[in-house]
Parts: C-alpha cells; structure tokens; sequence
C-alpha cells in the first residue's frame, strides 16, 4: 500500500509506533477500498501526512528554520499541479487567463523559492581548523 | 493509467519529505534541498503528461516568465529582506489557490458536474486562499515598511472581525445552494477583507509569529486545492507545509511566553515611540557608558567572549564588521560564540542566515538552551542590538511584562558591553535592568560604525 511506504520512508526513528498504527489504519481503510469515497481517501492521506510532517519538523534544527520556510514555500508551489490542470484542460469554460497567472505566479513560488532555499544553504560553513 | 500518475506523485510526496528531513542538520540540507528540486521536478513533468493536461502555448509561456522572475528575485535578494520575500512568496501561493478554485468552479459548471462535496472544498480553497494573499501582502508591507509596523487597533475590532467569518461561512452556504459563481467571487472577495483585518492589529516584532502562521496558512491552502483536485500530492504537501507552519508558529509563541490567541488578537508594542527623555533618565539611574576602546581592550584580553546579536544587527547590517570582530579575536586566541534568541530577528532563524552570509562559521553559533549555562564561564559578553530577550526582569521581576519569558542570561557574564543606538526601550516598551547592573557598560552608536571602529581597535590592541 503507497501510503504505508510514504510513512516508513518519512519517518524517524521516534516515530515508529505512530508508523505502525497509521499502518494498521491505513490497511483497514483499503479493505473497503470500493466503497471509499474520494474525500475519504483524501482526509485519511491528509492526516497521516499531518502527523509525518510533525515528526520531521521537529527535527530540524532551529538554525535553519529559515531555509525551512523558504523551502515549505517552494514546494507549496506544487499547486502549480493543479493551475496546468485548470489551464490545460479542453473546457467549454473560459479559464484561459484565470490558469495563465496561476501558472506564472506558482512558477515565481516554485523556482524563486528552491534557488533562494539553494543560495541560502550554500552560505552556511564549518568552522576552518 | 491514473495509478501510473498517483504513483508517481506519491515519489515527489516523499521527496519532499527527504527534503525537510535534510534540515535537520546543515551538512544534508543542500542534499534535502535537491531532492526537493527533483520531486517538484518529476511531479511537474508528469503532470505534463496527464490526459487532461493540453493547450500547451498557455502552459509554456507563463512557467519561463514565472521562473525567470523567480530565480532573478532569488538571486539578487539581500539577506536582511529574507522576511519580506518570504511573505510575498506566501501571498503568492495563496492566490494561486484563489484562481484555482474558481477556475476549477467553472471547469465543473460548464460541465456539469458540481456536487456539495467539491462546493464545500472550492469554498473552503478560495477563502483559506484569499485570507493568506491578503494577510501576506499586508505582512509584506509591513516588513518592507510601507506600511506603518505599528499595530492598528480601533474599537470593535475583534467583533468586527468575527461578524465577517460567521458572513463568510452564511456566504459559504448561500453559494451551496445556489451553485452561484457571483456568490463565491463574492465570498473571495470578503475574505480578502478579513486577510488584511487579521494581520493588520499584529505589530512589527511579532513578525516570527505571523510569518510563521501565512506558511501554515499557505499550506493549508494548497492542501485545500489538493481536496477540490483529489490530487494527493497537493493534499501531502499542504499537510506537510501546514504542519511546518503551525510547530514555527508554537515554537515562536513559546519564545515569547505568549499565547498564540494573544498575539492574533494583536496590539502588543502599540507604545515605544522615541523618547527623548530616556536617554537623561538611565544617566540618573546611573548607567555606565565605554569607550570603544575599552571594549576592545576588554575583549583582547578575555579568554571567552560571547556575542549575542539582535535584530538592531540586522538593521544596521552589522554582520560584517561582526565577523571581523570574531576573526581578529580568534586570532588572538579568544573563545568567540555567539548566542541566538529564538525569536530575535523578522523571522525564525533569521540571525542564523545573516551570520551565515557574513562567513561566520554554523559551529560557533549556539541556540539559547545550547548556550545559557556558558554566560557565567565567559569574560566579556558582547549584546548588539538585542534588547528585550537579553532583560533579567524576565526572571526575577514578577510586575515586568516579560516575566516568564526564557532570555539569554548575558548577565551572568564577567563583563557585558552592549551596543544600542540610545536608551530607548525595546518592542515590551520596558526598561532593561541589564543596562544598569554593575558589570554592565553601554556603548552607544550604529551597530556598523561601532562594531567596525571596534574591529580597527582590536587591531591595535
């Protein structure tokens, strides 16, 4: 099941009993896979993400909180997924414009954001001995 | 075929994760980092090849532009104005989820197929989305200080404040029932009112906490989109981005030995204009003032200094000549640390990256619990620009309004020389007894003119 090896993978150590009960939750909802409606597995991936991201975060040492912001920036550009999707779809609708400047500024989000996040990481050094 | 695509959008989910995982130190951030490049890599690529995705000409055109600006923004960024670009960034996403949302809308209405499940989704997407891009925008004009930082509170407020969201939601459901799209412009619209309303009562020093809060509002957003789109990698990612958010937000809070209400309510630090009188009354109170030569004589002969920069650094752009400071100390075969206050600076960490462009190495750089047991073992503690987080009031004053409020025990340092501009107070609008303790001198100036004389002086010495 994918959202098992998302877990296993995003996980540290500290996390394992967590990783095993959303493990045990996430096989129980995929027995009844058919009757699961698309909200559902969508709220149960939301939550188990939730508690992925908490466990990460704590993790990260509190010298690179900024990096950390600029870097949650650049990948909550991935709703640039969803402007292509609004702006590429063959639709009677007249979305053309609407999805043209949600693509162009999730772009700044997404590239402007990984080479800041880059540049910034680049700069901090070991002491020279 | 849709199996192929969720599968490969589960891989980007975890790249990410690697990617904040790579955080978690300094050595693997620049590998986290890439992996996040390749997931959002990979995620775009095959999105490209979806079966709905086509009109290429519109897709093409405005990624070039959108990355050119991007990465010539990211490039030519100064450090110092790391908080502003991160709140313009944020507004961005938020809008971006705006016009998803109602694109999406109309996408569903032409053909027909909106239902009460997507319609709550869309509503909850556009106002989350409007809330974020207006709030940011604000933030960002507050920090760039085209907007006055200083609160503005008036009467009724907060009412005012919780009679738009309850209209908000009645919006909500008018739009439910009506499948209106004038209805949901509408309720955008209004949330972009309550965007501004919500961070325009919150002052300038309690930027960590809102910058934190719109990156956990923009992940929310996105997550939002992820639900109308029942795309999971939106739904992960936004999960992730709003959990980051919401632990700095904590974290910030705790910092500050406020609560998270008490800073959204806002109105903290609507005092500290200048005053003229200040300077007078510390000189009945008996402070002491050096000469930067003393300083520098002190610091030569110490065996341990440690440097605790505030935000007043950042302003004066300070880290260079402070940099300066600690080699030529190092030279002389002196100790130098520095200690960071969680909350110093316009965002979380934001010292750390100053110090970081200067070339002060990350391993003499100490965070507050890492460091507060040392001040007693070192000769000479050196404040410049830090005010409020350096107060012992916090401690020991029960009446201060700080009390409670975790501080860089400088005090405790054989010496303390700090660095200020004039005796005015700091954003708690209290006087600091620091100043006034026997061990302690002032050196009044420019953080820059007075850290660089400072460095010629060692020079000398």
């Amino acid at each position: 099941m994918a959202i098992e090896h998302l877990l296993i993978s995003g996980l540290g150590a500290s996390a394992t009993e967590v990783a095993k009960t959303a493990a045990t939750a996430v096989a129980a909802a995929a027995h009844g896979a058919e009757s699961l409606s698309p909200f559902m597995t969508g709220f149960i991936v939301f939550v188990l993400a939730c508690f992925v991201g908490y466990h990460v975060i704590w993790n990260v040492t509190p010298a690179l909180h900024t990096p950390l912001i600029a870097v949650t920036n650049a990948i909550s550009g991935i709703i640039i997924v969803g402007a292509l999707l609004v702006v590429g779809k063959e639709s009677e609708a007249d979305v053309g414009t609407l999805g043209f400047v949600a693509v162009l500024i999730a772009s700044i989000n997404v590239f402007g954001g990984f080479a800041v996040t880059r540049r910034m990481l680049a700069m901090f050094k070991k002491q020279k001995r | 075929m849709h199996n192929f695509f969720a599968f490969v959008y589960l891989v980007a989910g975890i790249l990410f994760i690697f990617g904040l995982k790579g955080l978690s130190h300094p050595e693997s951030a620049l590998r986290g980092n890439t992996s996040g490049m390749v997931g959002m890599g990979l995620a775009l690529l095959i999105t490209l090849f979806h079966p709905d995705v086509g009109n290429y000409g519109w897709i093409f055109l405005p990624m070039l532009i959108g990355a050119g600006i991007g990465i010539f923004i990211a490039q030519n960024i100064q450090m110092k104005a790391m908080p502003q670009l991160v709140a313009a960034f944020h507004s961005l996403v938020g809008m971006a989820a705006v016009l998803v949302a109602l694109g999406t809308f109309l996408i569903h209405q032409a053909e027909g197929t909106l239902d009460n499940v997507l319609m709550t989704e869309l509503f909850l997407g556009s106002f989350i989305g409007a809330v974020t891009f207006t709030g940011s925008v604000i933030a960002f004009g507050k920090l760039q200080e085209i907007l006055k930082s200083a609160p503005v509170v008036f009467a009724g407020q907060h009412k005012l404040n919780l009679a738009m969201i309850i209209m908000v939601f009645v919006l909500g459901l008018i739009f439910l029932a009506s499948k209106s799209y004038t209805v949901l412009v509408l309720l955008t619209l209004l949330s972009f009112v309550i965007g501004v309303m919500i961070i325009i009562p919150i002052g300038g020093a309690d930027m960590p906490v809102v910058i934190s809060m719109l990156n956990s509002y923009s992940g929310w957003a996105a997550a939002a989109t992820g639900f109308t789109l029942n795309n999971m990698l939106l739904i992960i990612t936004g999960a992730l981005v709003g959990s980051s958010g919401a632990i700095l937000s904590y974290i910030m809070c705790k910092a500050m030995n406020r609560s998270f209400i008490s800073v959204i309510l806002g109105g903290f630090g609507a005092t500290g204009e200048a005053d003229d009188g200040a300077m007078s009354n510390a000189r009945a109170k008996g402070v002491k003032e050096a000469a930067v030569d003393d300083a520098a004589f002190m610091m030569a002969n110490a065996s341990k200094v440690i440097i605790v920069p505030g935000y007043g650094m950042a302003v004066a752009q300070a880290q260079h000549a402070v940099k300066e400071i600690m080699h030529i100390l190092q030279e002389k075969e002196v100790e130098v640390k520095f200690a960071i206050h969680p909350v110093a600076g316009r965002m979380p960490g934001h010292m750390n990256v100053l110090l970081a462009e200067a070339d002060v190495p990350y391993d003499v750089v100490f965070e507050m619990e890492e460091i507060n047991n040392e001040f007693s073992t070192a000769d000479v503690g050196f404040v410049i620009g830090a005010n409020d987080v350096v107060n012992p009031d916090a401690k020991t004053l029960k009446s201060s309004p700080l009390y409670g409020m975790p501080i860089l025990e400088v005090y405790k340092s054989k010496l303390v020389f700090v660095c200020k501009r004039s005796m005015n107070p700091g954003y708690a609008g209290v006087d600091n007894n620091l100043f006034y303790q026997d061990n302690t001198s002032m050196v009044f100036g420019d953080a820059k003119t007075t850290c660089e004389k400072l460095a010629a002086a060692l020079k000398e010495t």
